[in-house]
């Protein structure tokens, strides 16, 4: 028997996609370790949309809420998970490579003294155990490992899995009783900067300005490309440094790592530290003036030119056909 | 005020990654050795805390011999003094490491460790996190601004989407620094002959570890799959966006 644990999200009453994703993908890993998925429910809001986990294969869903639970912190949600692993006593505990399920999957980690792998681009079954894939050094290379311990423990990166078609199965929804314990680092507020901005690193699509944008008013033809496919906006590191985005939109090294069905690159040359971030996307597209370019070599398809003509011409052509 | 900073040395991105002909790791012959970009950011942060509250910084890093190289460009920077955890020999891994630095730090018996919000060679993002687990320390990351008041530190954390958190902590805590925080100084030329003269200790990761060991055993190293140069579209910009869309829909699937 092999059960496996996973830490589901939800934000504003909904559970997020990715965790849909990562039940699915459980429920395959379980299936040969001949064990179920138990699904965590971590905070306020979402406990009425619970048995949606059970639709997409988890067999139970455990909720735990708590007035000190409102906001994520690593504290209290990595004693929580503690508790529930120390209950549930899974052999796999996953989580999603968010900015919540990341640093939680760390902190618990290290508390329990078992091994995790972060931002795994695939994991499977090998032996009776989690067997992981995940790039190193910039992409450059990928390594396969083991994390050691019980539970194994592991994050997947966003994106990596088709969400399966969801069924009809209502899974056990069971309420924990918790205590976050004491919390030393307290959210005291939560401010939006730019509301209804999706996370590039669950975004499905996105479309990412580079240095050639030239000016920070010139990015509203990305915006506007964006704006007609449903993409987010990203950035090169170039075009963040010459403040032509924030740093919130930044995409590579030292900015997001992506994972997008549709990446349209404009005006990114494709430096190392860029396809660092989004080498992953399933479609990359490269609109560029120079045929030298880097980023070609990586592109599925690619357009040398100007891309103050191609981009509003685009936009205009998705428009149109996504209004047919 | 007693200030940490944990360090770690990571190749150049643009260095060539060659892959070991046993699979079970890279080369490390021709690859250029710098300071992890985030930790830079670390470093200034302690330096700004120390000129505004006194004190000491100190770096600490675990790594082979090569790391010192990397403890004293923080040392030109400003730093005070290393120390170094010799790992040769050591498998290394986000849990070993976590657990070598914050016995390190004990030691020290910091009131605030900075750190880069991840090493941009593995990018696990984990050891920050296992040092403040390991010492009983709150801990947040990534962190874009910073103030210290008293004893409570205010910390604004990026999350998705563009969303910012608000974050109030108790010191100590270790607080892992992301882009944005700050503008990291050069060294000096004054900086780099003084720092040539300031102390770098060195540990044994031995007496540290225990008999800890790494918790991901890596099987095998390889090189991604390639993608393949895919279709340039030709044309002036009317035609090839029409035949991009038709593509993109007809072809990729993704529109």
């Amino acid at each position: 028997m092999g059960n496996v644990l996973i830490v589901a999200e939800h934000a504003n009453g909904k559970i997020k996609k990715y965790s849909f994703e990562l039940a699915g993908k459980a429920s395959e890993l379980a299936k040969e370790l001949k064990g179920t998925v138990t699904a965590l429910l971590i905070g306020e809001g979402a406990e009425a949309q619970a048995g949606e986990l059970g639709h997409y294969g988890a067999s139970k869903v455990i909720t735990a809420s708590h007035a000190e639970l409102k906001y994520y912190t690593p504290e209290g949600y990595s004693k929580v998970l503690s508790d529930v692993i120390a209950q549930e006593k899974p052999d796999v505990v996953l989580g999603t490579a968010s900015s919540t399920g990341k640093d939680l999957l760390a902190r618990t980690a290290m508390r329990l003294g078992v091994g995790l792998a972060s931002d795994c681009v695939d994991m499977s079954v090998s032996n009776g155990k989690l067997l992981v894939s995940r790039p190193v050094y910039a992409g450059k290379a990928i390594i396969e490992a083991i994390p050691e311990g019980i539970p194994q423990m592991a994050t997947s990166r966003p994106n990596t899995y088709p969400v399966p078609a969801p069924q009809s199965d209502s899974p056990s929804v069971v309420v924990f009783q918790t205590d976050p314990g004491r919390i030393k680092a307290r959210v005291k507020e939560v401010v939006e900067s730019e509301a209804g901005m999706m996370d590039l690193t669950e975004a499905e699509r996105i479309v990412s300005g580079g240095r050639a944008m030239g000016s920070a008013d010139n990015f509203k033809l990305i915006k506007e490309l964006a704006k007609a496919i449903g993409a987010t906006v990203g950035a090169s590191r170039a075009a963040v440094d010459a403040g032509f985005a924030s740093h919130d939109h930044q995409v590579g090294q030292t900015g997001k790592t992506v994972n997008p069905t549709l990446y349209i690159a404009c005006g990114i040359s494709g430096a190392i530290q860029h396809l660092a971030g989004m080498r992953t996307s399933k479609v990359i597209v490269a609109v560029n003036k120079d045929p030298e370019a880097p980023i070609f070599s990586k592109a599925d398809y690619g357009i040398v030119g100007d891309l103050f003509k191609v981009v509003p011409i685009l936009t205009e052509k998705f428009k149109k056909l996504l209004q047919e | 005020m007693k200030i940490g900073v944990l360090l770690k040395q990571v190749p150049d991105t643009e260095t060539k990654i060659k892959i070991r002909a046993d699979g079970k790791g890279v080369e490390e012959g021709e690859i250029k050795w710098v300071i992890n970009p985030y930790d830079e950011y670390a470093v200034e942060e302690a330096l700004r805390l120390k000129e505004k509250a006194g004190g000491e910084v100190v770096i600490v890093s675990a790594g082979p011999a090569r790391a010192t190289e990397a403890i004293r460009q923080a040392l030109a920077m400003g730093a005070d003094r290393g120390i170094r955890i010799d790992t040769t020999g050591i498998e290394q891994d986000p849990y070993t490491t976590a657990v070598m630095l914050a016995g390190a730090a004990k030691n020290e018996s910091f009131e605030i460790i900075f750190a880069g919000k991840q090493a941009v060679d593995d990018d696990c993002a984990q050891v920050l996190i296992g040092v403040a687990e390991k010492l009983g320390w709150p801990h947040v990351t990534p962190v874009e601004k910073f103030a210290l008041s008293g004893k409570t530190a205010t910390l604004q954390r990026p999350v998705a989407g563009g969303t910012k958190e608000m974050i109030e902590a108790d010191l100590p805590v270790v607080v892992g620094c992301e882009k944005g925080l700050n503008e990291p100084r050069y060294a000096s030329l004054p900086g780099i002959m003084k720092a040539k003269s300031k102390p770098v200790a060195e540990l044994k990761a031995s007496e540290l570890l225990g008999t800890e060991r790494a918790r991901i055993n890596v099987t095998k190293y390889s090189l991604p799959p390639e993608r393949r140069a895919g279709k340039i579209i030709p044309g002036e910009p009317e035609a090839a966006a029409a035949e991009l869309v038709r593509l993109l829909r007809e072809e990729a699937k993704v529109i």
